[in-house]
């Protein structure tokens, strides 16, 4: 499956993927997240970053 | 009919996949849910619940937002995994040593002070070097070794200029003279799970996975065994990673994780970790 990057517009090819799962775009080194849009296909969109209180 | 369960996330780590992978080997219908798109209604108790079947594994990296997940479930009636209670103790450090000293279980010596002339004058007392940690906070994040006078008084300063009140909540360890390790266990229910050296990293003293730490099988001592389930019961019991350190006069335990983060063990235990959490699950929804 190919996706594109959010950040940087680049191709991305994926095979494997769940939703919330973390991809990091090879063009640009974007931490992506995968979702699904309102008709259920895989798009990318960018990462939350590191929070505070991320952890255990 | 056959209990149902979700996994609530906002970040798909090593082990929600796995969970969601031991979840699919046994047939058992788990919901995946992101946190970030959810909004719940908090004043209709008998709205929304049905979503979340009938146990919820809450495995939110945000601390804050799983706990007030958590929280808004279990007013919905959800049986969440772990409760508000045990992930409430176990985020905040200050708590969690109450509650590990209140049960008699072996733990550094802390003291809290308010106000940085106060946290100075508590070093001075408890003597060099100590540990500073946020109450809040995990991944060794904001951890500062304090060497000497010098090093703590700078702390304090950065302490002070940092927005968020809770770091002027001082929080102080001894520092523990340690090998370059500590112990982390999995607990689940009244079960040890799997237990691993963390060695840290050749650049860091702390010895979080998340740090670059490496893990190695760990083989528990009958007293270390007992010490680490009273101190998953002393917080309330769950799915839990309790961390433990080796002292010349014995083994102390300086915390208790709610969210626990398994990849370490993963890798070098030959336990099934996800399928034992997916199990007591499972056996909760059926009570």
């Amino acid at each position: 499956m190919k996706l594109k990057c959010p950040e940087c517009d680049g191709d991305i090819e994926v095979k494997e993927v769940i939703e919330g799962e973390i991809i990091s775009c090879k063009d640009c080194g974007a931490e992506l997240e995968a979702s699904k849009d309102k008709n259920g296909n895989f798009e990318l969109k960018v990462a939350e970053s590191e929070g505070e209180d991320w952890g255990e | 009919m056959c209990p149902s369960l979700s996994l609530i996330y906002d970040r798909i780590r090593t082990e929600e996949k796995e969970l969601i992978n031991a979840a699919e080997k046994r047939g058992i219908y788990l919901r995946s849910i992101d946190a970030k798109d959810l909004h719940l209604t908090i004043t209709d108790p008998s709205s929304e619940g049905d979503i979340f079947g009938d146990v919820a594994l809450e495995r939110c990296v945000s601390y804050f937002r799983g706990l007030h997940i958590t929280a808004i479930l279990e007013s919905k009636g959800v049986r969440v995994i772990n409760r508000y209670s045990v992930a409430s103790l176990c985020g905040n450090k200050l708590l969690s040593s109450i509650m590990l000293a209140k049960c008699g279980i072996p733990t550094p010596k802390t003291v809290v002070a308010f106000t940085t002339e106060e946290a100075m004058r508590a070093l001075e007392e408890m003597g060099y070097p100590a540990v500073i940690k946020p109450v809040f906070g995990s991944w060794g994040r904001l951890i500062a070794p304090l060497k000497d006078r010098e090093t703590a008084q700078a702390i304090m300063e950065h302490r002070e200029d940092m927005g968020n009140p809770l770091y002027q909540i001082y929080y102080l360890q001894e520092m523990v003279d340690r090998p370059p390790r500590d112990i982390r266990t999995v607990v689940v229910g009244d079960e040890i799970v799997a237990s691993i050296y963390r060695y840290s990293a050749p650049d860091d003293w702390r010895t979080n996975i998340a740090r670059g730490g490496r893990a190695e099988v760990c083989s528990l001592n009958e007293r270390l065994r007992e010490m680490i389930l009273k101190a998953a019961s002393a917080v309330g019991g769950g799915v839990l990673g309790v961390d433990a350190m080796e002292t010349k006069s014995g083994e102390v335990i300086h915390e208790v994780n709610s969210t626990v983060e398994f990849k370490g063990a993963m890798s070098v235990s030959e336990v099934d970790i996800p399928g034992k959490i997916v199990e007591y699950a499972l056996n909760l929804a059926k009570k």
